[in-house]
């Protein structure tokens, strides 16, 4: 597999164009021919956190790296941070506005289901500190 | 189910896809909640919907729908569609309500995605 890094600017409140790192990220991983299985699961991942950090960050960026067994997506932001990791990470709590919530999102399935679909997930954060979110998905020796 | 027989049965018309009509979905999702979508991807799936945000495109995209119906007559906008087609993601819409709509199809046999 190729090694490469990508790395995607996000804005805080641009719902416009929310979710295009994710999409260039799918693209990405398409074209270099993983299997869609981690395709999927990646795409999944970079999507989500980046629609958390245009919902709550503040600006922020999404990079995608490939190396060799690993693809590993990272996103930061420098927005208000969160302020208990394990709150935020059950099924169902969210603390986004009626606003997110009409466009489809908010319904606090976001972080749960990126540890659900990485292989490997780290988060950091804390109050006025940010954001930082690692995810790490391993590719098998036939590329799935 | 093709897209053309989801298309006659919801009395809908095509938006973007006409050349892919005798392409077949593998199940139906219904939902206005685009996290659901994320949660459990079907690849190729339908999805209906009464939501018409830019997310809509973008959420297919990433979960891999296989063509998305927005009902009670919505209408995407124009970036909505020049984004579906870039993506070759069919777009449909009905007359029909949601409740209507997956209820017509499922009488024909399509069949949740879960």
């Amino acid at each position: 597999m190729p090694n490469l890094k990508k790395k995607y600017e996000i804005k805080a409140k641009d719902f416009i164009r929310a979710g295009e790192g994710a999409i260039q990220t799918q693209s990405t991983l398409k074209s270099i021919g993983f299997e869609p299985d981690i395709v999927r699961r990646a795409s999944i991942c970079a999507y989500e956190s980046e629609m958390n950090v245009v919902m709550h960050g503040g600006d922020g960026t999404l990079s995608l790296t490939v190396d060799g067994t690993w693809i590993i997506i990272e996103v930061r932001d420098n927005g208000p941070g969160i302020e208990d990791i394990d709150l935020a990470l059950k099924e169902g709590y969210s603390t986004a506005s009626t606003e997110y919530r009409e466009m489809g999102f908010g319904a606090g399935m976001g972080l749960p289901n990126i540890k659900k679909n990485a292989d490997s997930f780290e988060i950091h954060s804390g109050e006025g500190k940010g954001t930082y979110l690692k995810m790490a998905f391993r590719v098998s020796e036939n590329g799935e | 189910m093709k897209l053309s027989e989801i298309r006659d049965v919801l009395e809908g018309s095509v938006l973007v896809g006409e050349d892919k009509l005798d392409v077949e979905v593998t199940g139906g999702a219904a939902s206005d909640l685009m996290s659901d979508l994320l949660r459990n991807p079907k690849e190729g799936a339908l999805l209906l919907t009464g939501l018409t945000s830019i997310q809509v495109i973008r959420t297919s995209v990433i979960a891999g729908i296989g063509a998305v119906v927005f009902v009670r007559g919505k209408h995407p906008d124009p970036d909505m569609v020049a984004q579906a087609r870039g993506h070759g993601l069919p777009l449909l819409s009905t007359p029909l309500n949601m409740y209507s709509s997956c209820g017509r199809l499922y009488n024909k046999g399509l069949k949740s995605i879960r």
